[in-house]
């Protein structure tokens, strides 16, 4: 590891640990198991853009990911925590490997306006998602929300009650599957393209 | 609440104001884990010399007969071997993701572990969502594997977890949709209570036996959950005879003997949850008698003011050890049965695998779950009238 990768981790470590004195002291051990799943959210994501290795920055997200579902447990809310596991880490983030380790690595040096660009649309969007929260959210009231309990039930009575999101749940169902259908399509290689392959060996 | 931390608390109102909340908390968290693990270990060494036998006798001959009668001490000989192994990393690897990912593997079926319910009063968690918690947790060990091929930057571990990303994600669907089948008649994800509500006949009202669309479901979830465990016919991220051992092949000692814990735990707590949500849980006619004859009682120790070992239901806990080796016996049935089909049964191809799942299994799934829930709607209307 190179020098300016040890200070990276050491800063990431260092903030690690001083999240978690805060959160101990400060709120006890609800407080110190906050911390730690915010520090893994937290570092996985800074890990990611960090490892110049796109397979490493992949592996990264599942601090991301797990941590995740770690806070949605804090907050009483289990079966949106297990789909985060089961969808996000089991599936997606599979996938995504799958994906990487399929092409072929890009080695050149990144170039400086793209990054710049790149770094200016995503904190706007941080910014802008940010300032709605900010402006919307009571936090004295939320603090005293009790936790949800047997949030599943209702969840699924919501997803199926006529009056509720039924419509919406099929139409986003038939979406992604009209768009996989679709993918599939795309990615299907023509008999003409076989034949081709075939001919020229 | 598990039973570790109904003991602690026994244990603290015997104490008095001596110990925080905290450290009770921290201690039922660290023993229940020990217990797991030690359970993990217990059925991979159980499982190894099993599978040795089976795959003998299959082939007309003995397996391991040395040590110990019929060889029952050869796994403690393996383990100790194993421990003193060296370990090796290759140099070309990614020593971190190389270290990380059989840690990984274990943790993810470690946490799985959790959901399983050793009796029906003595558990580590019972969590409403168990059956959910063990699906995502075990679907957590494919990243390891994946991990685990790429770190060791070898071909052989490149082509074998990339066929596991691919098998596990497309079986997957099938497996999670099959066990709807039985959730639907349930009405729960919990274990225990899918085992308490199969208790009627005498203990047989299994869930097999309640709808008819139950026995494909059944068959579907043997096939994808043989998959899930990447045993054979779907072995193919290790295939010993074409990649050498697959992900694992630049692995030794004390790490290599981590996948195989994973391996067998995760097949073990398949079987369970095929056990819990087809074969009746708990229940058996015997588990029946047991709870006639001591009732069921779930609470073991008393969890007074006195100290917690004074007050032992011992009814109850004859009850519970029935339960718990009723469900214990069906899933090392369920374990035999992968195991005598891996030596019957010939490696299909990557290609086969991928067709039987997304082609054939499942649609089939689906069918299935709009059969039972036509039948059960059906049934409810007909008892409603």
């Amino acid at each position: 590891m190179d020098l300016t990768g040890r200070i990276f981790y050491g800063l990431v470590a260092l903030c690690a640990l001083g999240s978690f004195a805060w959160g101990t002291l400060a709120h006890g051990g609800e407080g110190a198991v906050f911390a730690l799943f915010a520090t893994l959210v937290l570092g996985g994501s800074l890990m990611c853009i960090w490892e110049k290795s796109v397979v490493r920055s992949a592996f990264c997200l599942i601090g991301t990911f797990g941590g995740t579902a770690g806070l949605f447990l804090l907050l009483g809310s289990d079966f949106l925590a297990m789909s985060q596991i089961l969808i996000y880490v089991g599936g997606i983030l599979a996938l995504i490997l799958f994906g990487v380790m399929l092409t072929p690595p890009d080695l050149s040096e990144r170039k400086l306006p793209r990054v710049l660009a790149g770094l200016v649309a995503v904190g706007a969007g941080v910014a802008f998602v940010a300032a709605k929260v900010a402006a919307t959210v009571d936090w004295v009231q939320a603090a005293e929300v009790a936790e949800p309990q047997h949030a599943t039930r209702e969840i699924g009575v919501a997803f199926l009650d006529y009056d509720q999101y039924v419509i919406a749940f099929e139409l986003a169902a038939v979406v992604l599957t009209v768009a996989l259908v679709a993918a599939v399509y795309v990615a299907r290689r023509r008999k003409v393209d076989l034949v081709d392959e075939g001919g020229s060996r | 609440m598990s039973g570790t931390s109904a003991f602690l608390e026994g244990l603290k109102a015997g104490l008095g104001e001596f110990v925080p909340m905290w450290a009770l908390w921290l201690g039922s968290a660290l023993i229940s884990v020990a217990i797991a693990l030690g359970l993990i270990s217990l059925i991979a060494m159980f499982s190894v010399w099993l599978e040795r036998k089976v795959a003998g006798h299959i082939q007309c001959r003995y397996g391991p007969m040395y040590v110990g009668w019929h060889g029952w001490l050869q796994s403690i000989a393996d383990g100790v071997k194993l421990l003193l192994k060296e370990d090796l990393i290759p140099r070309d690897a990614d020593r971190v993701l190389f270290m990380l990912a059989p840690a990984l593997v274990l943790a993810a079926i470690v946490g799985a572990m959790a959901a399983y319910p050793l009796a029906p009063g003595i558990l580590f968690a019972d969590i409403d969502l168990g059956l959910f918690f063990i699906i995502a947790m075990s679907s957590m060990t494919t990243i390891g594997v994946v991990m685990a091929g790429w770190a060791s930057n070898s071909k052989w571990t490149i082509y074998g977890s990339m066929r596991e990303a691919a098998q596990v994600v497309a079986y997957e669907i099938p497996l999670g949709v099959s066990l709807l089948v039985p959730v639907m008649v349930a009405g729960t994800l919990n274990l225990r209570e899918a085992s308490a509500a199969q208790a009627d006949f005498f203990g047989m009202g299994w869930f097999m036996f309640k709808n008819p669309f139950m026995l494909p479901a059944f068959l579907l979830f043997l096939v994808a959950a043989l998959a899930e465990t990447k045993r054979a016919p779907f072995d193919l991220p290790e295939a010993e005879s074409e990649l050498v051992a697959g992900f694992m092949t630049e692995y030794s000692g004390i790490r290599w003997s981590f996948f195989f814990m994973e391996e067998y735990a995760a097949m073990f707590l398949m079987s369970a949850i095929g056990a819990v949500f087809f074969l009746g849980g708990f229940e058996s006619p015997l588990t029946h008698l047991a709870g006639q004859l001591f009732g069921r009682d779930l609470v073991v120790v008393g969890a007074g003011p006195e100290f917690a070992f004074t007050a032992i239901n011992w009814g109850a806990l004859v009850y519970q050890l029935v339960a718990g080796g009723t469900l214990l016996v069906k899933s090392f049935l369920g374990i035999f049965l992968m195991m005598w089909l891996r030596w019957t049964l010939p490696r299909i191809r990557i290609d086969q695998v991928m067709t039987m799942g997304y082609k054939y299994l499942t649609p089939l799934a689906l069918v299935c779950v709009l059969g039972a829930a036509l039948w059960e709607a059906g049934w409810q209307a007909l008892v409603r009238s």
